[in-house]
């Protein structure tokens, strides 16, 4: 196998692993995965942290090498790169529509707009049903990459992944 | 005898490494009282991102201590539980550094030491903090460490979320009821006195900014003062009038209050060196 082939099927494994949190996002539609390089029988994932504290990293890069272990790589290396530093303008449409079918509000716009704006909150519809008519109950979550919100028409609570 | 300008870069990664673990511990104090479950969850969520950021720049202290010269690293600390690691020619990790140094090794500014108390003070400390760590982190990116410029780079995204919630909840306790008002008044009264530290240069970040590696605090200031003051009106509340400021945590004078910080935060590594779990 060829290292540009080898890289290809390494993708293709990454493809498998999932965020521990989010079981329905896997690495890649995440956009945490920067870089693939492969040495020989040597082999490096560069990964970003989602934010500084996640502890969904740590799990993280041990499924990566279990994905690539149970494939025969004996070296594998985990490099965190902290810059540049990870937004949501780096998940993947496909994995939008599947945070939005898990009943998760996908993020909703580009992460660069007035970060010193006060009270300031996104339009989110409801994940279910749709509706605009929602309200923020609070802007974290369960997660780092989660806040509260909840639906004034269907009365359902729900949670968003915040724009970063 | 002055630092050398390694060794003064660890010590001033050390000073923003300090302010985010201890303000960080402070906070997830919250954990599990929180008045109600979101609020606990942010307060929490937010330690955590202290935490994270504490870590990464603990381990790029570690990593320049250890390239320093056996000569030098004597020199930098006095805590004995770390002296007896150094001695012994081992190399050290963030853990280390977290846990086995003693309060006088500590650089972080006397506010984020500042305890809870209630609801108003913890959201006035964090407030003084957050609008001081925005603009800090923001002027950080620019930073020839190329390690700095990174955790900065990220952080400043945490932290314009911690910020935000917290000049909302100043607005939320001042333009509240009379009690909401009183109270959170006399939080920022009795905290302000805390506030010059973060913007003295001391010899350590003189010759950070000198080196291209730190930020120039002192002009920071300004835009710390006008999100402050922007806010309090908001808020309806008074900016406090007094200008006596305590000083000396970055010198590694601390008040009462790290001591028992630490002795909670670094027990289990004192009792059982080592220990994992």
């Amino acid at each position: 196998m060829n290292s540009d082939n080898t890289t290809k099927h390494i993708y293709e494994w990454l493809q498998q692993v999932t965020d521990p949190e989010v079981p329905v996002l896997t690495i890649l539609d995440l956009g945490i995965v920067r870089d693939v390089r492969v040495m020989g029988d040597e082999v490096t994932i560069v990964i970003t942290p989602t934010y500084s504290g996640c502890p969904a990293m740590d799990v993280i890069g041990i499924n990566i090498r279990m994905a690539l272990l149970s494939r025969g790589f004996k070296k594998v290396h985990i490099e965190q790169q902290l810059s540049p530093a990870w937004t949501t303008d780096w998940m993947t449409e496909d994995g939008k529509r599947k945070l939005k079918e898990y009943g998760i509000a996908p993020p909703v716009r580009k992460t660069s707009d007035n970060p010193l704006a006060l009270f300031e909150d996104d339009n989110i519809p409801c994940p279910r049903c749709n509706s605009e008519h929602t309200e923020l109950v609070s802007r974290f979550g369960p997660t780092s990459c989660k806040s509260l919100y909840k639906c004034l028409d269907c009365k359902e609570p729900f949670e968003h992944f915040k724009c970063h | 005898m002055p630092n050398s300008k390694q060794m003064n870069q660890l010590l001033y990664t050390l000073q923003i490494a300090d302010n985010a673990l201890i303000l960080g511990h402070r906070i997830s104090e919250w954990c599990g009282h929180g008045p109600i479950l979101e609020q606990d969850i942010a307060l929490t969520n937010t330690a955590l991102d202290h935490l994270g950021q504490a870590r990464s720049l603990y381990q790029h202290a570690a990593d320049m201590f250890n390239a320093l010269s056996s000569d030098n690293k004597k020199t930098l600390f006095t805590s004995t539980a770390l002296q007896n690691k150094i001695n012994k020619g081992e190399a050290l990790d963030e853990d280390d550094l977290a846990y086995l140094r003693d309060g006088w090794d500590f650089r972080n500014v006397l506010l984020t030491e500042q305890p809870n108390k209630d609801w108003g003070y913890t959201v006035a400390r964090s407030f003084l903090y957050d609008a001081f760590s925005f603009y800090f982190y923001a002027a950080l990116q620019k930073s020839k460490d190329t390690v700095l410029a990174a955790v900065a780079e990220k952080s400043l995204k945490e932290v314009t979320y911690h910020l935000r919630w917290s000049s909302e909840w100043m607005i939320r306790l001042g333009d509240g009821t009379e009690e909401s008002k009183t109270r959170v008044q006399e939080a920022l009264d009795s905290y302000w006195a805390y506030t010059g530290e973060m913007f003295e240069m001391t010899a350590v970040d003189k010759a950070a900014l000198a080196d291209g590696i730190g930020v120039d605090i002192a002009a920071i200031k300004t835009l710390w003062q006008e999100r402050v003051n922007m806010v309090l009106e908001e808020a309806t509340l008074i900016l406090p009038a007094n200008t006596w400021m305590h000083s000396g945590g970055k010198e590694c004078r601390h008040s009462e209050h790290l001591g028992y910080i630490l002795a909670e935060m670094q027990f289990m590594q004192r009792a059982y060196p080592d220990m994992e779990w």
